[in-house]
């Protein structure tokens, strides 16, 4: 596993430095450049979105609150899919995982549980641990961003709480997960 | 006695109280010829179907069973004059039905002997029984009951044992398993294991229970309610505590309960996930699962919660812990070699060996009281089997022929495999004999369940 998940952190951590700029300046051109006011370090992805795309109606303004609940921003996207028996993050939840590095990175009292997650074949317990090294999975991708290990916990709740409770492989595919779940927000 | 020990009393944590059953001994045992029966081959491949249903909340199937089974007459006991005729010989029937071991012969029309005195030994042969069960119940002082029993061999004409019960009303039950167990370790040579108790969780909607119950699935007691997920029971080698793993917390904490008051703690709530206990044989210490370094490992901890110690130390996952009985061996599922297999290494750490070879996924180890078998699931295709394994042969047997089985353990006396499986889209117990010919189950119409484990 780590022949395979190691370079994909590396490139992670590559990416998160070189393409901090090109989301930075996404996220800049819906908001009207107002980045700058909120951002520090990396964490360029938790500004301007307070004024958000949707502007003029009250969900607005719940955004302007709680930049985690803008559904423009990755930061609002809180799952991590993996493949059957397999626990290496894809490439395509990089910007996610960016965008939670930088707003923990910003907000060091914020605090995230990693909750992974197993489909139901097979034992409970190995079935905890499959979830459990998701979660960890997560983790590691996280802290070569930068977030400090105090602000996480990976946690695994096995196959004993599916998200889809069919018994076919797309509800199997659902529930091979990790959640990134803010402790403020549970 | 005990093993004697009943719930008494509604609550959300029901304690288990003391009710021990006086027994006297009547007169001496004799040694039986009939347990020679048992050792001759079991060849039966006919799966005959006995279906009864008891009354409680559980229902028991019996299917298939050894081809040279010990057939016992017994009769329903005299009941006192004026008691409710109580459901003893039912009970305990249905016991030695559900070993796979005996056949129950037909007592009807025949003449109903209470003493060994007044048995015709001709007729009970002539209906092929090997024993008989006689007795009577009656009245004593203070509301209590007396109930006498003999077990008779038919072929020899003699007694084989005697026994006498002082019980209260609500020792039905329990005195029945008794009965059963003595007539088992008679007939048979090997202890009886009714008077045990189970472990499982019930899930009824959003809704999980803890259950303890007789080894027969009846006499359910919800000892924890919870709204979120319990997993991996295990009673302490005494029988007095009870270990789980409750995501009550939101997410997998370790505790133990007192089976006696109901008291609680957390034993392991470690940063990530702990799970997995396992008692040492002497109840002293649990084999745990931790994260808290990282990948899931095993650690070793004391029943106070105290004394953390670090068994494993790999970044793959080992995980399901189990001693062996000596307590000198832990067994443990790991995905170390790319996929899960069964691997043992020294209770006191060191080097761990693989033990089972056939196929990508086998896991949930469990050891024979005698250290003799592995019990495990194993995948093939995409079911899931009890398997047994002759550890000192590596010689394996797949016990089932359901496809999602889970949590085997086995029968303080060795004979059975207890485990979890779907039939329909309900989780169900089961139990089967070590020889996968006598398969037996448990299940209340409804609710799932799931996670059992045997106890003493």
């Amino acid at each position: 596993m780590n022949k395979i998940l190691w370079p994909i952190l590396v490139a992670l951590t590559l990416s998160a430095c070189g393409t901090t700029g090109g989301t930075q300046a996404t996220v800049e051109d819906r908001t009207g450049g107002t980045a700058g006011t909120a951002s520090t370090g990396q964490g360029t992805e938790t500004t301007g979105v307070g004024g958000s795309g949707v502007a003029g109606n009250a969900m607005g303004d719940q955004y302007a609150g709680d930049p985690r609940k803008n559904p423009a921003s990755p930061l609002s996207k809180r799952s991590v899919f993996f493949d059957y028996d397999s626990f290496v993050v894809k490439d395509e939840y990089r910007p996610m995982l960016e965008a939670h590095a930088g707003y923990l990175m910003s907000k060091r009292d914020a605090h995230v549980i990693l909750q992974g997650n197993a489909d139901e074949r097979g034992s409970r317990e190995y079935n905890l641990a499959l979830g459990q090294k998701r979660a960890e999975a997560v983790r590691k991708a996280l802290a070569v961003l930068g977030v400090s290990d105090a602000q996480m916990e990976a946690i695994s709740f096995g196959e004993e709480k599916p998200r889809n409770e069919g018994h076919d492989e797309a509800a199997y595919a659902e529930n091979r997960r990790t959640d990134v779940v803010y402790s403020d927000e549970k | 006695m005990g093993r004697n020990e009943a719930v008494c009393g509604p609550g959300r944590v029901q304690p288990m109280l003391d009710c021990p059953i006086k027994k006297a001994f009547v007169s001496p045992m004799s040694v039986s010829m009939l347990r020679a029966v048992l050792l001759f081959p079991l060849f039966c491949l006919a799966l005959l179907s006995a279906p009864f249903s008891a009354r409680a909340a559980m229902e028991i199937q019996v299917i298939g069973g050894a081809a040279n089974k010990i057939a016992v007459a017994m009769v329903p006991f005299q009941a006192a004059p004026g008691q409710p005729s109580p459901a003893l010989t039912q009970i305990a029937g249905d016991d030695l039905n559900r070993s796979g071991q005996f056949r129950l012969v037909d007592v009807g029309g025949a003449q109903q002997p209470v003493m060994p005195a007044q048995v015709d030994y001709g007729v009970w042969r002539g209906k092929g029984a090997d024993a008989l069960v006689i007795g009577q119940v009656t009245a004593q002082p203070g509301g209590r009951l007396e109930i006498r029993f003999y077990l008779l061999d038919v072929l020899k004409q003699t007694q084989l044992a005697a026994y006498s019960y002082t019980i209260t009303a609500g020792q039905w039950r329990a005195t029945a398993h008794q009965i059963a167990d003595l007539i088992y370790a008679k007939l048979t040579g090997i202890p009886g294991a009714f008077s045990t108790r189970i472990a499982y969780v019930q899930k009824q909607g959003r809704r999980y229970e803890l259950r303890v119950a007789d080894a027969d699935g009846q006499n359910p007691r919800t000892v924890m309610r919870s709204n979120e997920s319990v997993i991996s029971p295990m009673f302490s080698p005494d029988g007095n505590q009870i270990v789980y793993v409750s995501f009550e917390d939101r997410k997998p904490v370790i505790y133990v309960q007192s089976l006696k008051d109901g008291h609680r703690r957390k034993i392991a709530a470690f940063k990530g996930s702990n799970s997995a206990p396992a008692w040492t044989p002497d109840g002293r210490r649990l084999a745990v699962v931790l994260t808290r370094d990282g990948a899931s490992q095993i650690y070793m901890i004391n029943a106070d919660g105290g004394g953390l110690t670090r068994l494993t130390r790999g970044s793959n996952i080992d995980t399901e812990p189990v001693f062996s009985p000596d307590g000198q061996t832990l067994y443990f599922t790991s995905d170390r070699g790319g996929s899960p297999q069964i691997y043992r290494m020294a209770a006191s750490g060191g080097e761990a060996k693989r033990v089972t070879f056939n196929g990508s996924y086998n896991v949930s180890p469990a050891i024979s009281p005698d250290g003799r078998y592995l019990a495990y699931i194993s995948r093939d295709g995409g079911r899931f089997s009890v398997t047994l394994q002759e550890l000192a042969s590596g010689q394996t047997r797949v016990l089932t022929d359901t496809a999602r089985d889970e949590s085997p353990s086995f029968a303080p006396n060795g004979q059975a495999v207890l485990y979890a499986t779907v039939q329909g889209a309900q989780g169900i117990l089961g139990t089967v004999s070590l020889d996968g010919k006598t398969h037996a189950r448990l299940s209340e119409s409804g609710v799932d369940a799931r996670e059992p484990v045997w106890g003493p």
